[in-house]
């Protein structure tokens, strides 16, 4: 096999040293009714060369974002990747290493994560970041369950206007561990939790309220109030958010958010059909610190004073803790958390707020378009930063097909999310007037 | 060789002013920021990220990378991680824009190479674990066990058993196990190893009722030993109504040898980053999806592919939990294990195995004499061997492995499993040439006559690493998470 | 009324005066954790019972549980340990004590081992 290099002589010389005469002698403990008699059901070996045919073969069959123009979004963002980040993250001493246990032949990803965790607290305006989580929907899931452990109380107050997908894995998280979850509805005008259910909320049996900000729909929660009325009775507050828009966008930490959490895709990281991505999580306070899942590095010195990095706080983790520890994950997004440091590292302070002036002034501009079709019209009032709804009377799975073979991919039909007749488009900095423009002539052919 | 190295922190090599990447010009006419979002919601203070040129941000992660090991910088024998070599042909084949840039939500028509992946790499794991239907949504071991659990307790809950609630598991389990049990209400009942080094069968019968859920266990357990009495375990667990997960953190072992679905086992999760040799990216990201059989697979979370005619769709089961993460897992990890099945082919990936075992059981012998062996008998993948008797002359595990880095290896895993003093857990995998492993085991017995003749010279160490002995307990004491513009 | 010291058998150390109990850990305790670094103090007004987890001593890699060797009311919490927990280390049995215990009635200190026993119970471990 070509990743095995022992020669038939090395093997010999093991057998020797062993004193066995063959391989299977070390599988004799293994019952013998139950050891495989034959080879297991697979496809015979491929040839380097024959694999990268095959994988090539694969790639046709899908339709990539290089050959369409895109406007979908959801939760995964089509943004410009600078060059540079492939040509770090591809460098073997970070792609093939562990975790970093043996902290003085680790110091490049444990300096690389220290400083990934400064950069997350600096756009969140909170205190502290862990060293990422799987997603974003795991992550708000985790500090759900935080905050029911800090509060000592057992029901989470969610928003309908939560991206569904984030919904169901939260609600999986939470009924495992017999959590109560309270829906808030959202306002049909304004796309908006409805202020008036706040009043029939019980607030002082809730652990901590969630606002994703922007909502599902692209729009302005006005997080501020909802987090005012959970502090007033003792329960914590948890912002779920967009990392892109946070170059615009008030700090969840001025907010008063006591977790904040969000999906990392859009720093730089491909889409790859959804993942990998990486959660990142940030808190404040020395107290929720103690309680937060995951690892964290910390900065301290060596024998001879010098600076250096370790995992630290790791009493919280399974390896020590187990049953007791404040969550069972063990391996996270470490290179994807990567990716978003170098990211926010190469566009630095000017380039990121850019990046979401760009994202916010495009979005603006694509919608300020499609409304001048004839029978589409906006059906919520409030502010949306880079994402938008469209409403019409129309089949949008049926359009988006069509719109496939002009080359580009359209929004998101919310029909399977019971909005019949709904889209949801997405604007980045990587579209161009030009794009912006023929999407909106062809659409008005369309409709 | 001593070159001790700090390299600043990306934050001190700001300058103001200064960029590392423009963006094109905006080609739509701007609108003031205030007229498109309220004031009430809009930053009042920028950010403050680093303002450094491609050139610093390229020097910067250079040089740290060169502060760090990995598997292709050298020998990484860190037991039950499985440090393999990674073949670069797999970062090219998934990094096509075929797959690299395709939306989840993408028409299913306009994915169906993507699809066609899932649907075959769910099949040949199902295969390979001798189960019946995968799920690849886990995104890596500890979630694959949240997965497997949540799927067990689905299943008895279903049948009008959801009072069992008790989870058997041995004291020679990773960490994870219990914490994945606590993460879905389980209480966890911890089952005494035999002095074979496997599960007390006598003490199994004892602890197994009408609560028990199931027991999760890992074969080859944490010493690297199969264990033999697996049939009769997988018999007193069912026996009673529970059901068997399988731990695949040491599935190197098995691979086309024995099937944990033949073993007994219900639910098997895999770590695709460990076993099917995706990089380990300095922790993450994984991939943990589970197999499991007929009876459990209503149950598994959702979506899965199907095939319907010659069209792959994406189908959520009868009974699925629901959802465990956005999307479909960690789609790029998974698709190299699929390329690593696909490169080895059945007779590969047995051999795969056959030589992993030979290598621990080869450097096992050659050590025997100079380092404690606790289990004396043959290893599977990996064994434990014991620093009793460095810690007679002063020595501890620690010192023995941070004095391996000063010979430009990684150290095996240490003071792990629990049940072994001073444990050095040590995992080849079947990727490192024979003269690798002669020349480690030879820093070993080194290392072994300096506990004897200089046992200061490991105390102190390592001496040649870019930094020495970090202070843990400071940096616990007084946590600094983060850097502070001063 | 007693102040003498006495020990449990999970390595705790408690003085008892009048309905009052305070409570640390064993000079071999913080020998086996070595250096502490964070101890998770109960609340006072927190109500313990017997046998019951109410605080936590960590040190890098370990973590032990400490047992409310009686049951009672917290009264009073060593904050001083919020910042320095390395008073555990340096002085276990004085400055290093972690929280007291107010019982109603007279506290059950039976079970409980002096000086000597425990230190015949420690050559036994």
């Amino acid at each position: 096999m070509r990743y095995i290099p022992l020669t038939q002589a090395e093997k010999q010389e093991m057998l020797d040293t062993l004193g066995i005469s063959s391989v299977q002698e070390l599988f004799d403990d293994i019952p013998q009714h139950i050891r495989l008699d034959t080879d297991l059901d697979l496809p015979e070996a491929l040839t380097e060369a024959e694999l990268v045919k095959h994988f090539q073969a694969l790639a046709q069959k899908n339709t990539d974002l290089n050959s369409v123009v895109s406007f979908m979004g959801a939760g995964a963002y089509d943004h410009l990747i600078p060059s540079a980040i492939k040509h770090i993250v591809g460098r073997g001493e970070f792609l093939t290493a562990y975790t970093p246990y043996q902290a003085e032949i680790s110091q490049g990803v444990l300096q690389s994560t220290f400083e990934y965790q400064s950069l997350i607290a600096e756009i969140t305006g909170m205190e502290v970041a862990n060293a990422s989580m799987y997603d974003g929907a795991t992550a708000l899931a985790e500090a759900c369950l935080m905050a029911c452990a800090a509060t000592r109380r057992e029901l989470v107050v969610l928003p309908s206007t939560l991206h569904p997908e984030w919904q169901e894995v939260v609600k999986l998280y939470l009924e495992n561990q017999d959590v109560q979850i309270a829906y808030l509805p959202y306002d049909g005008q304004t796309g908006l939790i409805d202020a008036q259910a706040l009043e029939g909320v019980n607030w002082s049996e809730v652990a901590c309220v969630v606002v994703q900000q922007p909502n599902f729909f692209g729009l302005l929660e006005n997080a501020a109030c909802l987090g005012e009325r959970i502090h007033e009775h003792g329960g914590l507050f948890i912002m779920a958010v967009d990392p892109i828009s946070l170059s615009v966008l008030k700090a969840p930490g001025e907010l008063g958010a006591d977790i904040v959490v969000g999906d990392g895709q859009s720093l730089g990281n491909a889409m790859g059909f959804g993942g990998p991505s990486l959660g990142f999580f940030a808190t404040s306070g020395s107290k929720l610190v103690r309680r937060m899942p995951g690892r964290v590095v910390g900065e301290t010195v060596d024998t001879e004073g010098r600076r250096g990095f370790v995992l630290t706080l790791q009493t919280r983790e399974q390896h020590i803790r187990r049953e007791k520890a404040t969550s069972n994950i063990c391996s996270n997004q470490a290179l994807n958390a990567l990716v978003a440091a170098i990211y926010l590292n190469i566009l630095g302070k000017e380039g990121y707020q850019e990046v979401g002036n760009h994202c916010l002034q495009k979005a603006h501009y694509f919608k300020q378009q499609i409304l001048t079709i004839d029978g589409l019209s906006s059906p919520f009032s409030a502010p949306s930063f880079r994402e938008f709804v469209i409403q019409g009377d129309v089949d949008w799975e049926e359009i988006n097909l069509k719109l496939l073979e002009k080359g580009f991919l359209g929004g998101l039909p919310l029909d399977r999310y019971g909005l019949p007749g709904h889209v949801l488009f997405s604007v980045t900095e990587a579209r161009t007037k030009e794009e912006m423009d023929t999407f909106t002539t062809l659409l008005r052919g369309l409709i | 060789m001593t070159t001790k190295r700090v390299v600043p922190l990306i934050f001190e090599r700001s300058t103001p002013g200064r960029r590392g990447y423009r963006l094109p010009a905006l080609d739509v006419p701007e609108v003031s920021i205030d007229q498109l979002i309220p004031q009430e919601h809009l930053r009042t203070q920028p950010a403050e990220l680093p303002e450094v040129s491609e050139l610093e941000v390229i020097r910067h992660y250079t040089q740290l990378s060169r502060l760090n090991h990995g598997v292709d910088v050298g020998f990484y024998p860190l037991g039950s991680c499985t440090m393999k070599y990674n073949p670069r042909v797999h970062e090219d084949v998934t990094s096509l824009p075929g797959f690299a840039a395709i939306h989840p939500y993408q028409p299913e028509s306009s994915v169906q190479g993507a699809l066609e992946l899932m649907y075959n790499l769910s099949e040949y794991l199902a295969i390979i674990s001798g189960l019946e239907a995968t799920t690849l949504q886990p995104a890596a071991g500890a979630h694959g066990e949240l997965a497997g659990l949540m799927v067990i307790k689905a299943f008895h809950a279903h049948n009008g058993e959801g009072h069992r609630n008790e989870m058997l598991i041995p004291d020679s389990a990773h960490g994870t196990n219990p914490a994945s049990c606590a993460m879905v209400g389980y209480k966890v009942v911890e089952v005494p190893s035999d002095d074979r080094g496997g599960v007390d069968v006598e003490a199994l019968k004892k602890l197994v009722g009408p609560n028990t859920a199931g027991l999760m266990l890992t074969n080859p357990n944490t010493l690297g030993l199969f264990d033999e009495n697996i049939c009769t375990i997988s018999q007193i667990v069912h026996d009673v109504g529970g059901l068997l997960y399988y731990d695949g953190a040491n599935a190197n072992a098995i691979l086309g040898i024995v099937r944990p679905g033949d073993m007994g086992f219900d639910v098997v999760h895999y770590n695709l980053h460990k076993t099917f040799s995706t990089p380990h990216g300095g922790g993450g990201p994984g991939s943990g999806p589970i197999s499991v059989s007929k009876d459990l697979a209503p149950f598994l979370p959702g979506p899965v592919v199907r095939k319907e005619g010659d069209k792959y769709v994406f189908a959520t089961p009868e009974h699925s939990i629901g959802r465990l993460k956005s999307f479909y897992g960690n789609f790029l990890v998974y698709a190299k294990a699929y390329a690593y099945i696909l490169s080895h082919g059945p007779q590969g990936l047995r051999e795969v195995s056959e030589i992993a075992v030979l290598h621990a059981n080869y450097m096992m012998r050659r050590l025997q004499d100079v380092y404690y062996l606790p289990v004396d008998r043959h290893c599977k993948h990996e064994f434990v061997l014991s620093g009793m008797w460095q810690k007679e002359l002063g020595v501890r595990t620690t010192d023995i492995a941070k004095r391996l880095l000063d010979y430009g290896y990684h150290a095996p895993t240490v003071y792990f499993p629990l049940i072994v003093d001073e444990a050095i857990m040590i995992e080849p995998t079947e990727t490192e040439p024979k003269s690798t492993l002669d020349e480690f085991i030879e820093a070993m017995r080194a290392i072994a006559q300096e506990a004897k003749d200089n046992p200061e010279n490991l105390t102190s160490a390592p001496h040649h690493t870019p930094v020495t002995r970090l202070d843990e307990s400071r940096a616990a004491r007084q946590p600094i998470l983060r850097w502070q513009k001063s | 009324m007693s102040e003498k010291i006495l020990y449990t058998k999970e390595h705790e150390w408690v003085i008892v005066k009048d309905n009052i109990v305070r409570v640390g850990i064993s000079d071999f305790a913080q020998s086996e954790l070595g250096d502490v670094v964070f101890v998770d103090l109960p609340e006072v007004g927190d109500v313990v019972e017997e046998g019951e987890g109410f605080a936590v001593v960590e040190s890098v890699k370990a973590v032990s549980d400490i047992y409310a060797p009686v049951g009672g009311e917290i009264v009073a919490v060593n904050e001083e340990l919020e910042d320095s927990p390395e008073l555990i280390n340096e002085s276990p049995l004085e400055r290093g004590w972690i929280a007291e215990i107010k019982v109603e009635g007279v506290a059950q200190t039976g079970d409980l081992m002096n000086q000597q026993e425990y230190e015949a119970f420690l050559k036994g471990v």
